[in-house]
C-alpha cells in the first residue's frame, strides 16, 4: 500500500525542511520525503501549485463530549469534524460525563476512538477526582490507560497546593499538568469580559487579571517544581506577560496555547453584529482590543507555543436562551485553518513554518505526542492545505454535531484540501 | 412614530424620538385629571405584562397605563409561570404568542432577554428592566419629571448617586441625559462604578458633595441590602456616612434642585427621610409620570404596529 504526494511545498519545522518535495508513504508510514520521486505503483495525490504539506495539525483542547453529552457532540463526530479541519490528532478534555477521572473512562474514549477511525484521539486525565480539587485522580493508572496530560478543565486547579503536587506527581510521569487559570472569587458569576461592553450591555465582568494571576501562581509553582505546565486558552495581556516574564528568567518547564477566537475577535463582539450572541460566549471570554493584539503579538514573538481551538460544542437548544444562561464555549475545529492563513499568515503577522509549528511540532512536542513531523519511518499524519482558496464559512455546513460558532457567514482565505491519517486519505476537499 | 417596531433600550431611541414620547406623554396625563380615566385607543389590543423579577410599581404603572387606554391586559408572575418547571425563555412567550398578544412587557433579571424575543418573537416588545442593562421607561419618566420643573433638560447638571455598577437605571439615564444634552456626573463607591465610567459619558467622582454641588437633579439610587456580601461596602451604616443624602448635602445644590428616586428607597441607607420626604423631592411626581409616560409608549408602538399591519 503506496501512496505519493506528488509536488507542492512541504513545510516540516521540525527538520527544517520547507520546499518543493514529493512525500512518498509505505504501509501508513513516512517512507522518504525527496525531490522528484517515481511513482513507482504508488497511488499518486496530486498536490497543486501553491498547497502546502504539513504535518498532522494536532489540536490538543478538543471537548468531544463524550461519554455523557451524546447530544452536543460524540467522538465520531467530532473526530470527523477534526479530520475535516485538517486536524489529524485531538486531545480531548475530560469534562465529560462523568469526568474522565479513572482508567475505565480513558478506555471507552480510545475504543470509541478506534470505531470511528479518523483523527487520533489522546485523552487527557482529570487532575482530581470528578474534578472537584479535592482528591488527586490516579494519574499512573490514567497514563497507563492512555493519558497524555492532566487538567480539570471546565475549572482551575484552585488550590495550589493541589497544583504543586499534581505538578510534582505527573512531573514524576513525564506528562504535564495543563490548567485553566480563573481564580473563582474575581470570576465569581461573571459571563464576559469586564469592560466596557459587557459594562454597557449590563453584564457581569470577569476581569483578565481573574486568569493572570492563576497563571503568575502555577509558573511559581512550576519552576518549584519542575514539572511541565501549560496554560491552556490564553486570554488575557497579562498571562502573556508573566509567561514571556518566565522565559526570560530561564524558565523552561511552562508552555501556553491560544484559541483562534482570543486572537481573532474582541468583547465588542457582544454588541456587533448581534447584541448578546450567545456565541460570543466563551470562557475565558473575548477580551479587550490591547488583550487580542498581545495574542497576535505572542504568537509572533514565540511566546506562544499552540493554537488549539477550544473546540465547545453546545446543542443549538442550550445557546438559545438568556446571555447569563447560556453556556461558554464555541466549535472550532473546523474553522482554525481559515482563520489562522487569513488572520496570521496572510496578514503577514507569521509565516507559513511558524503556523505550521504553532498547529503540529508544537502541540506535538508540548504533550510528548507522536506526529507533528515528516521524518522518515514515522506514522504518515499529513495535512494538506490550500492557503490561497477562499472559504466562506456556513455553520449549517460543519460537521461537528453542533453548530456554535461566531464565524458563520466569513470570507476567509485558507483551506484543507485534505487529511491522511496513517497513510489512509480520511478527508478529501471535493470543492477545490 | 418610532423607528423601532420595539422598546428595548434608550441605546436605540434617538433625541427626536424621546421628545415625541415625552411629548404624548404631557397629553396622556390630562386623562390622568379626568373622572373617567380611560380612553378607547388600544381596544380590542392584547398586552401581556411578563414579570420574571418582583416589582409592584413598574408592573402596577404598566398595569395602570395599559387599562387607561382600554387595552386587554394580563400580567403573568414568575412564580405561576412554568419556568419553574425548566421552560426556556423563548418556549414560554412562544406559548404566550399562540394566544395572540399585540405587545409583551417583559421584566427579567438577565440582561439581554427582551434583545432575544425581539429577535425571535411576533410580538412587540418594551423592556421594563433587563438585568443590570436598561430600564428605558424609567428613565423617559424622569426626564419628563425633570423636563416639567425645569422646562428641559439642555445644560442641566444630573448628579447619579449610587451603586452604579448594578442599575439599570443609571444605564438608561445616562444615555438619555446624554442624548438631550444634560451634564451627567456619577457618583458612588469605587467598588460599585462599573469599569471605563467616562465611557458612559458621565463625569465620574466618589464624592458625593462633588456631585451634588450646584447640581439641578440628584437622582439616588437603591443600595440593596446584601451588597456587603459582595465586598462592596462594610455597611449600609458607612455607606450612609459617606453616600448617603441628607440635607445638608442638598443644600450644596442649586435651590431650586429636585431630588428623584426610582424607588424602592432604602431610608437612611441612600436618602434620609427628611430628604425623601422634603420640599425638593419629586419622588411621587415621578411614579405618577410614569403612569403617562407608559401610556404614551404603548400608544406610539401599537401606532406603529397599526400602520404596518
Amino acid at each position: 500500500m503506496k501512496m505519493l504526494l506528488k509536488g507542492g511545498r512541504v513545510v516540516d519545522p521540525a527538520s527544517g525542511r520547507d520546499g518543493e518535495f514529493d512525500v512518498l508513504i509505505e504501509d501508513g508510514r513516512i517512507a522518504r520525503v525527496d525531490k522528484s520521486l517515481p511513482a513507482d505503483g504508488a497511488e499518486v495525490f496530486a498536490i497543486k501549485p501553491g498547497w502546502l504539506v504539513a504535518p498532522g495539525l494536532i489540536d490538543i483542547h478538543v471537548h468531544l463530549r463524550e461519554p455523557g453529552q451524546e447530544h452536543k457532540e460524540t467522538i465520531a463526530t467530532g473526530t470527523l469534524s477534526a479530520v475535516t479541519g485538517g486536524f489529524t490528532a485531538v486531545a480531548c478534555m475530560p469534562n465529560t460525563d462523568p469526568i474522565n477521572d479513572h482508567p475505565g473512562i480513558t478506555e471507552l474514549i480510545l475504543q470509541k476512538a478506534a470505531a470511528a477511525n479518523l483523527a487520533r484521539v489522546y485523552p487527557i486525565g482529570a487532575v482530581s477526582m470528578g474534578s472537584r480539587g479535592e482528591l488527586m485522580a490516579e494519574l499512573g493508572a490514567q497514563k497507563a490507560a492512555g493519558c497524555v496530560a492532566f487538567t480539570d478543565d471546565g475549572r482551575p486547579v484552585a488550590s495550589a497546593l493541589l497544583m504543586r503536587r499534581a505538578l510534582e506527581y505527573a512531573g514524576m510521569l513525564g506528562l504535564p499538568i495543563v490548567n485553566h487559570c480563573e481564580d473563582p472569587s474575581l470570576k465569581g458569576d461573571g459571563v464576559a469580559h469586564e469592560g466596557f461592553h459587557a459594562a454597557r450591555l449590563g453584564l457581569r465582568g470577569i476581569p483578565g487579571v481573574a486568569e493572570s494571576i492563576m497563571v503568575e501562581r502555577d509558573i511559581a509553582l512550576a519552576e518549584l517544581t519542575g514539572g511541565p505546565y501549560h496554560v491552556c486558552h490564553m486570554s488575557a495581556r497579562q498571562s502573556l506577560r508573566a509567561v514571556r516574564d518566565a522565559r526570560t528568567r530561564g524558565t523552561t518547564n511552562v508552555t501556553c496555547e491560544v484559541a483562534p477566537h482570543h486572537f481573532v475577535l474582541t468583547d465588542e463582539s457582544l454588541e456587533k453584529p448581534i447584541r448578546y450572541d450567545t456565541n460570543v460566549k466563551m470562557n475565558p471570554p473575548l477580551r479587550e482590543t490591547a488583550d487580542r493584539d498581545a495574542m497576535l503579538e505572542g504568537i509572533a514573538d514565540g511566546t506562544i507555543d499552540v493554537i488549539a481551538t477550544d473546540h465547545a460544542p453546545h446543542h443549538a437548544d442550550e445557546k438559545l436562551v438568556e446571555f447569563d444562561h447560556a453556556p461558554f464555549g464555541i466549535v472550532g475545529l473546523e474553522t482554525c485553518v481559515p482563520l489562522v492563513f487569513d488572520r496570521l499568515v496572510h496578514a503577514g503577522r507569521i509565516g507559513v513554518s511558524r503556523a505550521i509549528a504553532l498547529l503540529s511540532t508544537n502541540p506535538a512536542r508540548v504533550f510528548g505526542l507522536p506526529g507533528g513531523s515528516l521524518a522518515n519511518g514515522v506514522a504518515a499524519d499529513v495535512t494538506i492545505l490550500a492557503p490561497d482558496a477562499a472559504v466562506t464559512i456556513r455553520a449549517k455546513d460543519l460537521k461537528s454535531k453542533s453548530r456554535n460558532t461566531p464565524f458563520d457567514g466569513w470570507q476567509l482565505t485558507g483551506a484543507v484540501a485534505a487529511t491522511i491519517v496513517g497513510g489512509r486519505l480520511v478527508y478529501n476537499n471535493e470543492a477545490l | 412614530m418610532l423607528k423601532s417596531r420595539h422598546l428595548l433600550g434608550m441605546a436605540d431611541l434617538d433625541p427626536e424620538e424621546i421628545v415625541l414620547i415625552l411629548d404624548t406623554a404631557g397629553a396622556m396625563t390630562e386623562i390622568a385629571a379626568r373622572p373617567i380615566k380611560k380612553v378607547p385607543t388600544l381596544r380590542g389590543r392584547t398586552v401581556v405584562n411578563l414579570f420574571f423579577e418582583p416589582s409592584t410599581r413598574t408592573r402596577t404603572s404598566f398595569e395602570v397605563a395599559e387599562k387607561r387606554l382600554s387595552a386587554d391586559t394580563l400580567s403573568v408572575a414568575v412564580a405561576q409561570s412554568s419556568v419553574t418547571k425548566g421552560e426556556t425563555l423563548l418556549d414560554t412567550v412562544r406559548n404566550l404568542e399562540a394566544m395572540a398578544p399585540d405587545m409583551i412587557v417583559m421584566r427579567h433579571a438577565s440582561a439581554g432577554a427582551p434583545h432575544l424575543l425581539a429577535r425571535l418573537c411576533r410580538s412587540v416588545i418594551i423592556n421594563a428592566g433587563d438585568g443590570m442593562h436598561e430600564h428605558p421607561t424609567q428613565a423617559l419618566l424622569d426626564a419628563f419629571t425633570i423636563r416639567e420643573h425645569k422646562g428641559g433638560l439642555q445644560g442641566l447638571k444630573v448628579a447619579i448617586v449610587g451603586d452604579l455598577l448594578h442599575s439599570r437605571v443609571l444605564r438608561s439615564n445616562v444615555q438619555l441625559l446624554n442624548k438631550m444634552g444634560a451634564n451627567v456626573w456619577a457618583c458612588g463607591p469605587k467598588t460599585l462604578m462599573p469599569p471605563e465610567l467616562p465611557r458612559f459619558g458621565v463625569r465620574p467622582t466618589t464624592s458625593i458633595d462633588e456631585a451634588v454641588a450646584d447640581a439641578d437633579v440628584v437622582m439616588m439610587l437603591r443600595i440593596q441590602h446584601e451588597r456587603m456580601h459582595g465586598h462592596f461596602i462594610p455597611s449600609t451604616r458607612e455607606y450612609f456616612t459617606l453616600f448617603g443624602l441628607t440635607p445638608e448635602r442638598v443644600a450644596r445644590a442649586k435651590p431650586d434642585v429636585v431630588i428623584m428616586h426610582p424607588g424602592p428607597m432604602n431610608r437612611g441607607v441612600e436618602i434620609d427621610s427628611d430628604v425623601a420626604d422634603g420640599p425638593y423631592s419629586v419622588i411621587l411626581e415621578q411614579v405618577a409620570n410614569g403612569v403617562a409616560v407608559r401610556m404614551a409608549v404603548l400608544y406610539l408602538l401599537a401606532g406603529q404596529e397599526a400602520v404596518t399591519d
